[in-house]
């Protein structure tokens, strides 16, 4: 790959990451942050329990992964080869996390430690 | 049509060779897979974590554990400090896109200023770092070594578990900091090779870009400890 031909896919590629967006996506993760916060230290556990209460922190926790990954890490824009590749292989980790919890789970419940 | 005339035909599909079919410069898309192999090394120690918590009939409770904000109070301030470590990476991580949206536009005062600003952030998130570690060291926290008795009937929380939760909670934000660490070195040598002008004269920034990946990587992981190990 000649490198004249990076610069100039370079700047297509980068035009759409501008200062307001980039701005924009803090405010973003900031927000949610604050809204993670606000559950913590506000909502008492009678009104929320905490199986919801540890889902919203994980969807929320997620959205922060894609506000980062795809804008900051730019990968919104990449091409779909790039995207497809990296973020297929999350499958394993995927895979692994349900493994593991059930496991603990299990371990949980026949052990008394 | 003979097959050397077929042969002779130029092709241009993205994956006919010639060029990237992904588009991204070499050391890009290096970075990408490095990053994906430390996303699986971070993967493992998170999800160890969740086999250990989901394990244990008891586990120490975050909100008691981490309540003190050093050198203001000791205790009845949960979330209070981590929330500052946690908009200081993010803003790094803000000022670390901008010095990269600099590079784009080849101002190399603005990238310089803005690696300034990144490598500032990461050393104050060191710093609170250090801070935490000091702290929960001397309530009797450590790899192997917990608090007494009393403390532990406030966490609600046996030996055994809190012992867990200690080694994890050292390697992992260990492990997180090194990555801040090294990710600062890094930016300092950036930041150097911008001030020389050896971006200048190689006429692009992308190794702005690729340091940026990996710091915003950084910032990712944090995102993931900050909820395992202070919210949930």
């Amino acid at each position: 790959m000649s490198l004249e031909n990076t610069g100039v896919a370079h700047e297509e590629e980068h035009a759409t990451m501008s200062k307001g967006r980039i701005w924009k996506v803090f405010f973003i993760l900031l927000a949610i942050t604050v809204v993670e916060f606000i559950i913590a230290l506000g909502v008492p556990e009678t009104v929320m329990p905490h199986l919801i209460r540890n889902s919203i922190y994980v969807i929320l926790t997620l959205f922060k992964a894609y506000y980062i990954v795809a804008f900051f890490m730019h990968l919104k824009f990449e091409k779909y080869a790039l995207k497809a590749g990296i973020l297929l292989s999350l499958i394993f980790i995927i895979y692994f996390i349900v493994l593991l919890l059930i496991e603990g789970n299990y371990l949980n419940s026949h052990l008394t430690i | 049509m003979d097959t050397t005339a077929q042969l002779d035909e130029v092709k241009t599909t993205p994956w006919s060779g010639g060029r990237s079919p992904f588009s991204v410069e070499y050391g890009k898309l290096m970075m990408w897979f490095f990053l994906l192999s430390d996303a699986f090394t971070f993967s493992a120690f998170l999800v160890y974590y969740g086999a250990q918590r989901f394990s244990k009939m008891t586990w120490p409770d975050p909100d008691i554990v981490f309540q003190s904000i050093p050198g203001v109070t000791d205790h009845g301030a949960p979330l209070v400090f981590v929330g500052l470590m946690t908009f200081i990476l993010i803003m790094s991580s803000v000022t670390m896109v901008l010095a990269v949206e600099a590079g784009h536009r080849n101002k190399k005062k603005e990238v310089i200023w803005w690696m300034i600003a990144t490598i500032i952030g990461g050393l104050m998130f060191l710093g609170c770092q250090a801070l935490e570690w000091t702290h929960l060291h001397h309530e009797g926290f450590w790899w192997g070594t917990i608090p007494g008795a009393e403390v532990l009937k406030e966490l609600g929380s046996d030996a055994v578990s809190t012992q867990q939760f200690a080694n994890l909670f050292f390697t992992i934000t260990g492990f997180h900091g090194f990555h801040v660490f090294t990710g600062v070195v890094i930016n300092i040598i950036i930041l150097l090779m911008t001030a020389t002008g050896v971006f200048e004269r190689r006429g692009h920034y992308l190794m702005i870009e690729k340091v940026g990946l990996y710091w915003h990587f950084v910032d990712l992981v944090w995102v993931f400890v900050f909820t395992f190990f202070y919210l949930v």
